[in-house]
């Protein structure tokens, strides 16, 4: 954290000493690990996508560099009833190709985001209508009261109307052959501070800097360059050679290799992600165990004896090189509703673990399948790989099956149940708020409701249900926090899931580049400044 | 020549066939595509929806028959990730790997024959030990590491060449080139010393080897009686006769080097064909993947009609055994 | 009486060129060593390894990432130090060597087998049979060894359960590595046989009545061993290299059991950190091993040639 107010303040001071206008090319170049698979902002709800074109489009509203929701296109907005809220919309805004911001492309942009095609569909549902009161004034009614809608907000960008029926794009880009080929696919028309001038999916994407911008920005950048670069290695490297002026994600253990080099540096801080454990405690009989009959999960002591066998100081320090948070609670710290003292982990007793499995009628232990992603979350086979060695000690036999992302989330998420039984996900709540993880971690699993959907190993409780529909529509912050704590307090004393640690952010920045590191790792360029 | 020429042509499209149906067989197994183009909170029902959309419950045969029927006339439909038609992305990404491959090419063959002849004119001297001897260490490293280790040294401690990516590239109608740029020339040399150094090993090894056995055969010992000069005798009839196995060998290696340049350019980060083939295995992008088997088996399709024609004008026995 | 042949057997062998020339080369007689200790130091690992790094009991995390024994914060128990996980090292290379040996001559043997005999009969049948043949390899050849594995490999998870593949991946991974180096046999097995077949003395052998199949294993097979035998050598080196590349695209043995390739893959992550014992010894090992098997390789094509006495 240290690290990343200096970064802030120097990006400040910055700013404050360019303050007068230096019309000076700085080009900033980046590389990140995936790549921008396309332009429409309503095609993929992906962080990165979506991060990226936040540079691009806006919504009606902004995370600032703390994640605070700001204004961005509407100046103001208040709660006119449970379910109504009104938003006054910013004047004089101009899209890229000049067009003028009205209440109408918001509209407009709502309904495509909720319409055919669209990955942003979940968002969207979020918003039950709009009403146009005038040009700069709009109502929004939600199916229930939500006291976080400007969360989601964040997310649902705006395009412009006339653009996008001038060029047949009034639906999302998606995976339908006969709407292939979407003009918002390679094109883009938004509000936001930067446009694309060039886009080659996979290779290249550069942004110049949009002199129309309604706001003004701390950054001093007119051209960046995104590469994608997949190989870890590959990507140190260019770094290091002087190539790129930041690169992300950077393995933990080449911090120090980046400390050493010269002119560039790690560039560190806790991710709002929690990575956990999870286990099937629905099915009468485990999928992948050699206990046939019963489900060891659905015995508490077992779950206990979980994790009591875990050693998340020593996944820390060797693992993660220092460089991550252990938890004891499903949400991080930047997290609205985090709770400071339920966050000290499970206590780290193997001979305690050993004698709640005898008492569970394993002492032997047993055998159980483990899935585990190898490319998703920051050392994530390596996490896995000192789980199974750790359960091994307390005589729990873990088969390892770690697998790249595509393939594990298909075996995991399988459709009609979901094939694990033991398994590692990480999560950040998208609206930074600790209800999204009640209503899609920790909610008994009801596809209909859209609740615990990725609850994969159903755990469930009837109360912690009931609170979580309260805490979904409770206004009142106090009552609200206090449901919060009161739901993650039976979670954690049933055991019903395992949390391991906060991973850290980790990037790599050329020196006399500012950046802002967003605890979403989201890369914001209106804080990149360069000196 | 020309009925010759007709049945190979025959053969050369009943082959394309039976690949595009392996190509596309094969890749029906390949992981569930819809998992890949949807996002986290896509529902069930959108899925099915979507899945229907896309023909995937079709049988076999009608979807195998639309994929054949449309990649005939070089449409590969649309890439599940990127939404832009395969053929366009593969037409952006040919050069590249193109390039590559024919500079890591030329580089093999440049450096190989000319080491294969004197390694074997000269078995005892001391370069020829240490190429053999370098030779070997260069085939005992995987391309991986070699790349890593280039860029290791040249990238990051001397900070001479760059790491990754094609450089400036210019563009001549429907074609990039990164021939005519600095930073676009430089970008070449750690990829195609990568890509090259085991075709280069191979070439040279190869020529070696099949020098030796010319050179103690009976018409070479006779040549030399007949007072012809080392340099008409090494290089007018042993080399020659040793290009039998070697153009083989080089023309499937040529397609390989496409193929190989997978590794180097998932190293190097090289904006190629390879490239995209591996990142659409892990996106399970299903028309990529079969675009370019299709497109490989191609090239091998067609480099191989051209090592047999230079068969037959390199080894005049070929010409009468083809009767029998 | 078995005996007596036993030792004739011997004294044959003894006599033989190949034993004198053998005994005249030290390279040869070094690589021979070198590979043999290889050999039985990968098939004994079980017994003479120092730690089993597959029991997760005995493994602790907290001995990850040491230095080898002589270095500084190096520990006696761990020679060549720990890699990421705290498995020892000099235990890892015996079993990786061991998995990669298995790969590499199984996949060997299977494609050598498979390639000659279609090449044999290819060039010494000719016609449609050789074509058909010639047919099936163009096909085969459309998709280089990387490729091949790949397909195979991804057509083998699409089939089995994730955890029927992990379990059965090593032979996945023999059986696509070994389908993929059969053509590179017959075409050259072919290629030597359209020109020998042509030749005086099996003409002659053909005139006078002898059958193809004779005349393939006593006039054709030992001149085209040869080039099979540097081939051979070649492809073991390809073979075990493929592996590790497999391993770096994400293809190969799972890292709970890893071979050679894998090591240096997983090493590789820790290059650029300092950590280089985790990728250099197995890397090294790998190097030396396919070194030693390929000098050995060269001196047997010298050895086997008759041309070359």
């Amino acid at each position: 954290m240290k690290l990343r107010h200096g970064i802030l303040a120097a990006a400040a001071a910055a700013t404050f000493a360019f303050a007068a206008p230096v019309v000076k090319a700085e080009t900033f170049k980046f590389a990140f690990q995936g790549n921008l698979s396309s332009l429409d902002p309503h095609s993929l709800n992906e962080t990165f996508l979506l991060g990226s074109l936040n540079n691009v489009y806006e919504g009606l509203v902004l995370y600032d560099d703390n994640l605070a929701v700001i204004p961005a296109l509407a100046v103001s907005w208040e709660i006119i009833e449970p379910t109504k809220w009104k938003f006054n919309l910013r004047k004089g805004v101009k899209f890229h190709n000049g067009n003028d911001f009205t209440a109408a492309d918001v509209k407009f942009s709502w309904e495509r985001a909720i319409g055919e095609g669209s990955d942003q569909i979940a968002r969207a549902s979020k918003i039950k209508s709009i009403e146009i009161v005038d040009d700069y004034t709009v109502i929004l009614e939600t199916p229930a009261p939500n006291p976080i809608l400007t969360a989601d907000l964040v997310n649902i960008y705006i395009m412009d109307k006339e653009w996008s029926e001038e060029n047949k794009t009034t639906s999302a880009t998606s995976v339908s052959a006969d709407n292939s080929g979407n003009y918002a696919n390679l094109n883009e028309n938004g509000t936001g501070p930067f446009k694309v001038d060039e886009h080659k999916a996979d290779v290249k994407t550069i942004f110049s800097k949009y002199d129309g911008y309604w706001g003004t920005m701390p950054s001093n950048v007119t051209r960046v360059e995104f590469t994608p670069i997949k190989e870890a290695a590959t990507r140190v490297a260019a770094l290091i050679s002087g190539e790129l002026d930041l690169v992300y994600p950077v393995p933990v253990q080449d911090w120090k290799r980046l400390d050493e080099a010269k002119g560039v540096k790690p560039l560190a801080g806790p991710e709002a992600r929690t990575i956990f454990l999870g286990m099937d405690q629905g099915r009468d009989e485990l999928l992948h165990s050699n206990i046939k009959g019963k489900n060891p999960f659905k015995d508490i002591r077992v779950r206990q004896a979980f994790a009591h066998a875990l050693n998340l100081d020593a996944i820390k320090k060797k693992v993660m090189r220092g460089a991550a948070t252990p938890a004891g609670l499903m949400v991080a710290p930047q997290i609205n509703g985090f709770i400071p003292e339920l966050n000290t982990p499970y206590a780290y007793d193997p001979a305690k673990s050993k004698e709640l499995l005898a008492a569970a009628g394993y002492p032997d232990g047993f055998e159980v399948t483990m899935d585990c992603p190898n490319d998703r979350y920051v050392n994530d086979e390596k996490i896995c790989q000192a789980v199974a060695s750790m359960l091994a000690k307390v005589g729990v036999k873990i088969d390892l099956l770690a697998q790249t992302k595509s393939k594990y989330f298909g075996k995991v998420l399988k459709d009609g149940g979901y094939d694990t039984s033991f398994y590692l996900l990480g999560w950040t709540p998208g609206t930074i708020d600790a209800e999204n993880v009640l209503s899609s971690l920790i909610a008994c699993k009801k596809v209909e409701a859209n609740a615990g959907l990725f609850n994969l190993g159903n755990y469930c409780n009837p109360k912690v249900d009931a609170l979580t529909a309260k805490i979904g529509s409770e206004t009142d912050q106090a009552k609200r926090n206090a449901m919060i704590k009161e739901a993650f307090t039976m979670v954690k004393d049933e055991v019903g899931y395992l949390p391991l640690h906060q991973q850290p952010l980790s990037w790599g920045v050329r020196d006399g580049v500012g950046v802002n590191q967003r605890a979403d790792n989201v890369l914001d360029f209106r804080y990149v400044v360069i000196k | 020549m020309v009925s010759f020429l007709f049945k190979r042509l025959l053969q050369s499209i009943i082959v394309m066939f039976t690949v595009a149906l392996i190509a596309f067989s094969m890749f029906r197994f390949v992981g569930d595509p819809i998992n890949n183009m949807v996002g986290q909170d896509t529902s069930q029902e959108e899925r099915d929806e979507l899945r229907e959309k896309l023909g995937l419950n079709d049988p076999f045969v009608v979807q195998f028959l639309r994929f054949a029927g449309n990649a005939a006339v070089g449409d590969f439909g649309y890439s599940y990730k990127y939404k832009i038609p395969v053929s366009e992305m593969i037409a952006e990404r040919m050069p590249a790997t193109l390039e590559l491959a024919f500079i890591s090419a030329i580089l093999s063959l440049v450096v190989g024959i000319p080491l294969g002849v004197y390694t074997a004119l000269r078995r005892e001297g001391i370069l020829s030990k240490i190429a053999m001897a370098m030779s070997l260490v260069g085939v005992s490293l995987p391309t991986f590491l070699i790349g890593i280790l280039l860029i290791l040294f040249f990238g990051v401690v001397l900070r001479w060449l760059p790491t990754f990516g094609r450089g400036d590239v210019v563009e001549l109608g429907f074609w990039t080139t990164g021939f005519l740029t600095k930073s676009g020339i430089l970008s070449l040399i750690l990829p195609s010393i990568t890509l090259a150094l085991f075709q280069l090993t191979l070439i040279m090894r190869l020529v070696r080897a099949e020098m030796l056995e010319v050179l103690r055969t009976d018409f070479i010992k006779f040549a030399k009686a007949r007072g012809l000069p080392d340099r008409a005798v090494h290089f007018k009839h042993a080399l020659k006769n040793t290009l039998v196995p070697v153009i083989t060998i080089t023309g499937l290696q040529l397609g390989s080097l496409i193929a190989f340049a997978i590794i180097t350019e998932s190293v190097f980060q090289w904006p190629g064909m390879g490239l995209m083939f591996i990142q659409a295995i892990a996106d399970v992008d299903i028309p990529i993947m079969a675009a370019y088997l299709v497109l490989i088996a191609f090239f091998f399709v067609l480099i191989n009609m051209i090592v047999d024609i230079l068969y037959y004008a390199v080894d005049p026995r070929l010409r009468t055994s083809d009767g029998s | 009486m078995e005996k007596a042949v036993e030792t004739s057997r011997l004294d044959r062998f003894l006599d033989s060129d190949i034993w004198h020339s053998f005994k005249g080369n030290p390279v040869a007689i070094v690589s021979l060593i070198i590979t043999l200790i290889m050999v039985l130091s990968a098939v004994f690992a079980p017994f003479i390894a120092p730690h089993d790094p597959f029991d997760l009991m005995k493994i602790d995390i907290m001995d990850s990432s040491l230095p080898p024994s002589w270095m500084e914060e190096g520990e006696a128990r761990f020679l060549l130090g720990t890699d990421d996980q705290g498995r020892d090292i000099l235990s890892t290379i015996m079993y990786g060597a061991r998995i990669s040996l298995t790969v590499g001559f199984a996949s060997v043997i299977f494609s050598m087998i498979v390639g000659i005999t279609l090449g044999l009969i290819s060039g010494y049948a000719g016609g449609r049979v050789d074509a058909f043949i010639m047919r099936v390899a163009d096909i085969q050849l459309s998709f280089p060894a990387i490729l091949i594995a790949l397909l195979i490999d991804g057509v083998a998870r699409g089939i089995f359960s994730s955890e029927l593949h992990s379990e059965i991946s090593l032979y996945v991974l023999i059986f696509a590595i070994g389908i993929s180096g059969w053509v590179q046999y017959a075409r050259t097995v072919r290629g030597s046989t359209l020109v020998e077949k042509n030749k005086e003395y099996v003409q002659a052998a053909r005139v006078i009545g002898i059958r193809p199949g004779t005349i393939l294993r006593r006039h054709i097979l030992p001149n085209v061993m040869g080039p099979v035998m540097v081939i051979a050598t070649i492809h073991l080196a390809v073979a075990v290299i493929t592996e590790a590349t497999l391993s770096f695209l994400g293809v190969g043995v799972p890292p709970t059991t890893p071979s050679l390739g894998t090591l240096i893959r997983i090493g590789n992550e820790y290059l650029f950190s300092g950590e280089w014992w985790i990728t250099i010894f197995p890397g090294a090992t790998l190097l030396i091993l396919v070194l030693a098997v390929n000098l050995l390789g060269d001196w047997l094509r010298d050895a086997l040639n008759p041309k070359l006495r």
